[in-house]
């Protein structure tokens, strides 16, 4: 009993990471693909880097957050 | 063919006509920025990379919606990068975000007032690139050593400024320049600094292989009619270097026959 009591606590646990510079609050263990479906990114082309590292789109659903992570979220814009 | 119709420009596994570069910034619009690229005849066309605005309409258009990476050769470059770090960790999300396209612009700032590149650090940032597969071409300033330097690590192009980024002030070292050109074994693409289509000319006459330039075009009165202008001063200028100019003399030589006059 206490187990599944405690395992139902880490699902609904939120944790603080930092997205595009600034503070969010996100599900424990969320995925990336995850995190950009519930942030609703139409964006055809971005890239996504976590704690300075790209991850690839194929790996998107295999990688999952933790606290303190530092998300990066990045399109392509005018520039010379 | 006419040996100036076969003049393609290769950078890298890249090839193109159009010796003109152009960026995608400061425009109006994304209407404007379209118009003024198609204009331009440009081929490569520059974009910056930066964090999606997460509050805004997701259903906005994007550049790459005007600019497709189909009909474009795309070069993201590494602006407002101050350090290797961000400059390598910028071009992997731009490799990503492109799908593997490994074409970047690498530039290393120094200073925000001039926007001078670092060119240590530009060199470091080069060779870890290089390295990693890419295909750099290298935002640099007009010294020859350094122009050197960044050809030998292994830059697919080397771009030295004319001046000072968005300043319009045109070739500044006409003589660095062309030393950069003599010594050269890469495409070397005038980057920076350009303002108005003499500017263009004058590289492409000194031998440059082309010229990148954004805002001499994005901040000209008319944009489209400025990128035209630039179209035609890059063409005039490298038809004109080919063509092998007069040289020059320190007094007159008439034109006309000095013979048979009715004044003699």
């Amino acid at each position: 009993m206490p187990r599944f009591q405690v395992r139902r606590v880490y699902m609904t646990e939120s944790i603080l990471i930092t997205l595009n510079g600034q503070p969010k609050e996100v599900l424990a263990g969320i995925s990336l693909d995850q995190l950009i479906a519930d942030l609703a990114l139409h964006e055809r082309r971005f890239a996504v880097e976590v704690n300075e590292h790209v991850v690839p789109k194929s790996q998107l659903s295999k990688i999952c957050l933790s606290v303190h992570d530092k998300v990066e979220i990045v399109v392509a814009i005018g520039g010379g | 063919m006419a040996k100036h119709e076969q003049d393609f420009l290769t950078i890298g596994s890249f090839h193109c006509r159009s010796r003109l570069l152009v960026g995608t910034g400061k425009y109006k619009d994304f209407d404007e920025t379209q118009k003024a690229v198609e204009a331009s005849g440009a081929e490569v066309v520059t974009v910056a990379i930066r964090r999606t605005n997460l509050g805004q309409d997701q259903n906005a258009p994007n550049l790459l919606d005007y600019l497709s990476p189909e009909k474009y050769i795309l070069l993201p470059n590494t602006a407002g990068c101050y350090t290797v770090k961000d400059a390598v960790r910028t071009c992997q999300l731009a490799r990503e975000l492109l799908e593997g396209h490994p074409l970047v612009k690498l530039e290393v700032l120094g200073n925000e007032k001039t926007l001078f590149p670092d060119v240590v650090q530009t060199l470091t940032a080069a060779e870890i690139l290089v390295r990693d597969g890419f295909q750099v071409m290298v935002y640099t300033n007009d010294d020859p050593i350094v122009a050197k330097q960044l050809e030998e690590v292994g830059c697919v192009a080397v771009m030295p400024l004319a001046a000072p980024i968005g300043s319009g002030l045109g070739i500044q070292n006409r003589y660095n320049l062309l030393t950069i050109i003599e010594q050269a074994n890469v495409p070397i693409i005038v980057d920076a600094g350009v303002g108005t289509a003499s500017d263009a000319s004058i590289a492409m006459e000194l031998g440059c292989d082309g010229v990148l330039m954004n805002t001499a075009i994005a901040a000209a009165k008319d944009p489209v009619l400025m990128a035209r202008a630039m179209k035609l001063a890059i063409e005039s200028g490298r038809y004109a270097m080919l063509a092998g100019r007069m040289p020059k003399r320190r007094y007159a030589n008439a034109s006309s026959p000095l013979k048979n006059q009715i004044t003699d």
